[in-house]
């Protein structure tokens, strides 16, 4: 039987604010345990919060850029559950009024655009953590995380594969790294996502049985969890089994999914409005201060990179995967007037550079004007293409200018006309047995001649100045 | 009389005057703790040495003609408010040992305002009762009858003031907690507007009902109290940034050609008649003193009970999901497991009333019955501050009895929850509505127990409340009686 796969994503994104969402404590990541915390975060008997307004900026922010409707009221509800990392016994977090809904993003494989439905975008507060000790039964509460704003962005059923989920988990997380109001780090849990997933029989309408699935810190591993439960979900049905409505992890080791608990073991969360807050009133002035801040989102840049500088799509893709890159090839662009080899040089030597030293663009030490400089001198014909590959590699190490380096190095093109005939005269008297080659047809032989003069000039020669003068000398 | 026996405004002329000290004022308030407390149990804890070091501290500002307008006046917190470094129990075993790192933001003010704090008041276990009866740390016993409960869930601090342990006091009204014990101890009680006098440190039972509030001996020094507590605080989010008039202003103005409202759902069968009795004799006072009465309806008052045994327990079952033995508070010994120290942390850590409204209000949030209980009830609540919105159109007060009867016996209704919650049937719809009340003296009932008299204002009009009220007092010419300690 063919299937056809059903995925929604859920999404939590780590607000980039400098204090958390109800009090007034450091969000930084690390730290002493409980060493950014204070009676509000810590729960204590009597504390209130106080909502960061900032975190309800940045949330609309995402909604705007994932085209939702933002609720001119919404109000935050208290998730009911009992666990040591959650001080209060609750989550305050959004349910039934949530900030946004109704949005969609695009995503754009081989040139074609599918829309992605985002259901949901909501505001909540993080949890803390444990930490177990591995040799006697003890477990320990760090609450510094406890109280760290988050948005929830919860996609609609739309993604048929496990790559459409991946690939709308990475434009998601560039959209999020864009607007500056997320550090997308996987690792440290600044971006984390959950997936539904079910199968039906291709044609069928209905959904199937869907499992959730948790615990995946990468794309990679989202997309081989997918995988894997899609396989399972497949050999069960096929199988004269069904599947069952769970949670479960997966388990990054084992390459599987492992039941984590049933539909009957679900939490009642007992979701209540937080009488602790006031519902938050979002009037259209303060939405259209937020929409005229938003900055260029990546699927409009990319679309005016390929337009404007007429370079290929793949091209405007690599190049607008990080707003820092983007604005670092336009500066370079507008310095040098020249589009493709800029990108051409960003994408090769520096991204390579940067990429051997896990370093990101914003700590590159080439500045766009040198880049610039070095390509006019290419197209000046001061230096030529293979000086560059030496001269860029010297501007990343030491952070020079071009100029002082070619300087500095003696890398000084040779353009005079009759210094480089003086050279081929004597180069061709020398090998008169390869002229006779090369005049009897044998063209390959030329290369050995500018082999010949390169050598000569220490590869100091204006290429195309020697091929046309050998060219010339040669034909006798 | 002796100095503890003072109002707050007569201490002050006396202490401007330099005819006493804050000191002075002190040691006769502890003499008379020494003398009744061991019979009343006002108080969970004493803060006899600090209250000295600030008294002494209060007199050397003085000397220097540096007065606030609580300088040298020896208060009492209930013990529901956090005091920097002072254990605050909630009157449960569950907090029994918690030290809080910061003060309430009402403590915070009685502070800065110069006050003397003299120790938490008992109160019922997290203001859960009308007796307090429901303490860890034992029930107090109401001064004019040690047989009878003195009200609650501000039992002590209602009767710190009524034995005159204190000079004022401050507690919490949830549902009645501040009004109701105040009738049956004789005494002003006055429960702010919500979001009047910040909530920030106020441990919570209902977030959208409780409200700190005064207890006086007079109308007077309740004005005087209020000019200190209310305010806007940015640690609260549903506090209000609205203008605090000058209380004391209002403190004696007439209130000739005003309208009191008498809602008929008010004066039904099953109220004591001698409490029936003092009521009608106030609208007679009222009447005389210009105001004039006249009938109005608030139909949904029947449903005002049902409304809050479910808004209230399901707050109070959310708010008291922290004390789970994790962080402070009592943990449960010899448990194996974490599933065992929750259940065995908040088994032996909380008492009986406690845990049935945690359970009334994890039922009426859970999945299948939100929609018939919290949320019916929420839309039932929205019908009960609409029938004030449409009172206080025709009238300027309403006034009502505070309880059905005077202070009913020990143990007389602590097995029959139902008839305790009933006690509250005349306070809980302001407390809903979110509207200020306050509970003056109107009388005695013949065997000698103070009954109390309603008067209810729309939002942040607590200045005609003031204004009515020690209209009220100053005509009425309640016998001034002392219980008989």
């Amino acid at each position: 039987m063919d299937f056809e796969t059903v995925i929604g994503l859920e999404v939590h994104a780590q607000m980039l604010t400098d204090t958390k969402i109800f009090c007034n404590c450091s969000t930084k990541f690390g730290g002493a345990p409980n060493s950014h915390t204070c009676p509000v975060c810590l729960g204590m008997p009597g504390v209130l919060p106080v909502l960061n307004k900032k975190v309800v900026e940045y949330a609309m922010k995402m909604a705007l850029a994932t085209n939702c409707e933002i609720n001119t009221s919404c109000e935050f509800a208290r998730k009911n559950y009992f666990y040591p990392d959650l001080p209060k016994g609750y989550q305050i977090s959004q349910y039934a009024y949530p900030l946004a809904e109704h949005g969609h993003i695009l995503l754009d494989t081989n040139g074609e655009q599918k829309k992605i439905g985002i259901t949901r975008i909501h505001m909540e507060e993080d949890a803390g953590k444990l930490l177990h000790d591995e040799h006697n039964p003890v477990s320990y509460v760090d609450l510094n995380r406890t109280g760290v704003p988050l948005i929830e962005i919860v996609s609609e059923p739309d993604m048929r594969s496990p790559e459409e989920a991946a690939d709308y988990l990475k434009r998601l997380h560039e959209i999020l790294v864009y607007l500056e109001i997320c550090d997308g780090n996987m690792e440290e849990g600044s971006f984390r996502c959950d997936a539904n997933v079910s199968i039906r029989p291709k044609g069928q309408k209905e959904y199937g049985t869907r499992t959730e699935l948790k615990n995946m810190n990468s794309f990679r591993n989202v997309q081989r969890a997918l995988e894997y439960e899609i396989k399972r979900q497949q050999y069960l049905v096929e199988n004269g089994g069904t599947v069952v409505q769970e949670t479960r992890l997966w388990d990054d080791a084992g390459g599987v999914t492992n039941s984590m608990r049933s539909k009957e073991e679900a939490h009642d969360y007992r979701y209540f409005p937080d009488p602790d807050l006031v519902p938050i009133l979002v009037d259209e002035a303060w939405v259209e201060k937020i929409r005229k801040d938003l900055p260029e989102l990546p699927l409009a840049k990319r679309e005016r990179f390929v337009k404007d500088y007429q370079i290929p799509a793949y091209d405007a893709g690599v190049l607008t995967a990080d707003r820092a890159l983007a604005l670092y090839y336009e500066d370079v662009v507008t310095l040098c007037g020249k589009p493709k080899i800029a990108g051409n040089w960003l994408m090769g030597d520096v991204m390579r550079f940067l990429n051997e030293d896990k370093r990101s663009i914003r700590e590159c030490p080439i500045k766009p004007e040198s880049l610039a400089d070095m390509i006019k001198l290419i197209e000046e014909g001061a230096i030529s293409g293979k000086m560059a590959k030496e001269v860029v590699e010297d501007m990343y190490k030491t952070g020079k200018s071009p100029q002082e380096i070619i300087k500095e190095k003696g890398l000084v093109q040779i353009t005079d006309e009759g210094e480089l005939i003086k050279t081929i005269t004597s180069i061709i008297e020398a090998n008169q047995a390869q002229v006779v080659e090369y005049r009897g047809g044998k063209e390959k032989v030329f290369g050995f001649f500018v082999g010949q003069v390169m050598k000569a000039t220490k590869g100091k020669a204006n290429p195309q100045l020697v091929n046309e003068l050998l060219k010339k000398m040669l034909a006798g | 009389m002796e100095l503890n026996q003072l109002t707050i405004h007569e201490l002050q002329e006396e202490i401007k005057n330099g005819s006493v000290t804050s000191t002075q004022i002190t040691e006769s308030v502890f003499a008379r703790i020494d003398a009744v407390e061991e019979r009343v149990h006002s108080y969970i804890r004493l803060m006899k040495e600090d209250a000295f070091a600030a008294a002494k501290k209060a007199d050397e500002d003085i000397k220097k003609g540096y007065i606030k307008p609580l300088t040298g006046i020896p208060i009492a917190l209930k013990d529901i408010v956090c005091t920097k470094g002072i254990p605050t129990t909630c009157g449960s075993h569950i907090l029994h040992n918690f030290v809080p790192p910061y003060n309430a933001t009402a403590v915070e003010k009685l502070r800065d305002a110069g006050a003397i704090f003299v120790g938490k008041a008992n109160m019922d276990e997290f203001a859960m009762g009308s007796s307090t009866e429901t303490s860890y740390f034992g029930p107090t016993r109401n001064p004019w009858d040690l047989e009878r409960i003195p009200g609650g869930s501000s039992g002590g601090s209602a009767t710190a003031v009524a034995a005159d342990e204190c000079i004022a006091s401050i507690g919490s009204d949830t549902g009645g907690s501040i009004r109701q014990p105040a009738a049956l101890c004789g005494i002003v009680g006055l429960k702010p507007t919500y979001g009047r006098v910040s909530r920030f440190g106020l441990i919570a039972f209902a977030s959208s009902l409780d409200q700190i509030g005064p207890f006086t001996k007079d109308v007077e020094d309740c004005a005087i109290m209020m000019n200190v507590l209310a305010g806007y605080d940015p640690k609260e989010s549903t506090s209000v940034q609205a203008e605090v008039p000058d209380y004391r202003q209002f403190v004696g103005r007439d209130i000739k050609g005003w309208k009191i409202g008498i809602p008929k759902e008010y004066f039904i069968e099953g109220i004591d008649a001698e409490v029936n009795a003092a009521v009608k004799k106030a609208i007679k006072v009222i009447e005389q003193s210009g105001g004039q009465c006249v009938d109005i309806t608030l139909p949904h008052t029947q449903y005002c009970v049902a409304v809050y045994y479910i808004i209230a327990p399901a707050e109070a079952s959310s708010n008291l999901a922290r004390y789970d033995g994790v962080k402070y508070g009592f943990r449960a010994a010899d448990v194996r497991e974490l599933l065992d120290m929750y259940k065995e942390s908040r088994r032996q850590g909380f008492g009986v009333e406690v845990k049935r409204r945690i359970m009334i209000g994890t039922y009426a949030l859970s999945a299948g019955y939100y929609d018939a209980y919290y949320k019916k009830a929420s839309q039932v609540r929205a019908l009960i501050k609409k029938d004030f919105d449409e009172a206080f159109k025709v009238c300027d007060v309403i006034l009502t009895p505070t309880t059905p009867t005077p202070a009913f016996k020990i143990g007389e209704k602590t097995d029959d929850p139902l008839q305790m919650y009933l006690s509250d049937v005349f306070t809980i719809s302001t407390n809903l509505a979110g509207i200020p009340g306050i509970s003056v003296p109107c009388g005695f009932s013949s065997s000698g127990l103070p009954i109390g008299v309603q008067f209810l204002a729309s939002h942040f009009e607590e200045g005609k409340l003031i204004q009515i009220a020690s209209t009220y007092e100053k005509n009425a010419k309640i016998e001034k009686r002392r219980p008989a300690l």
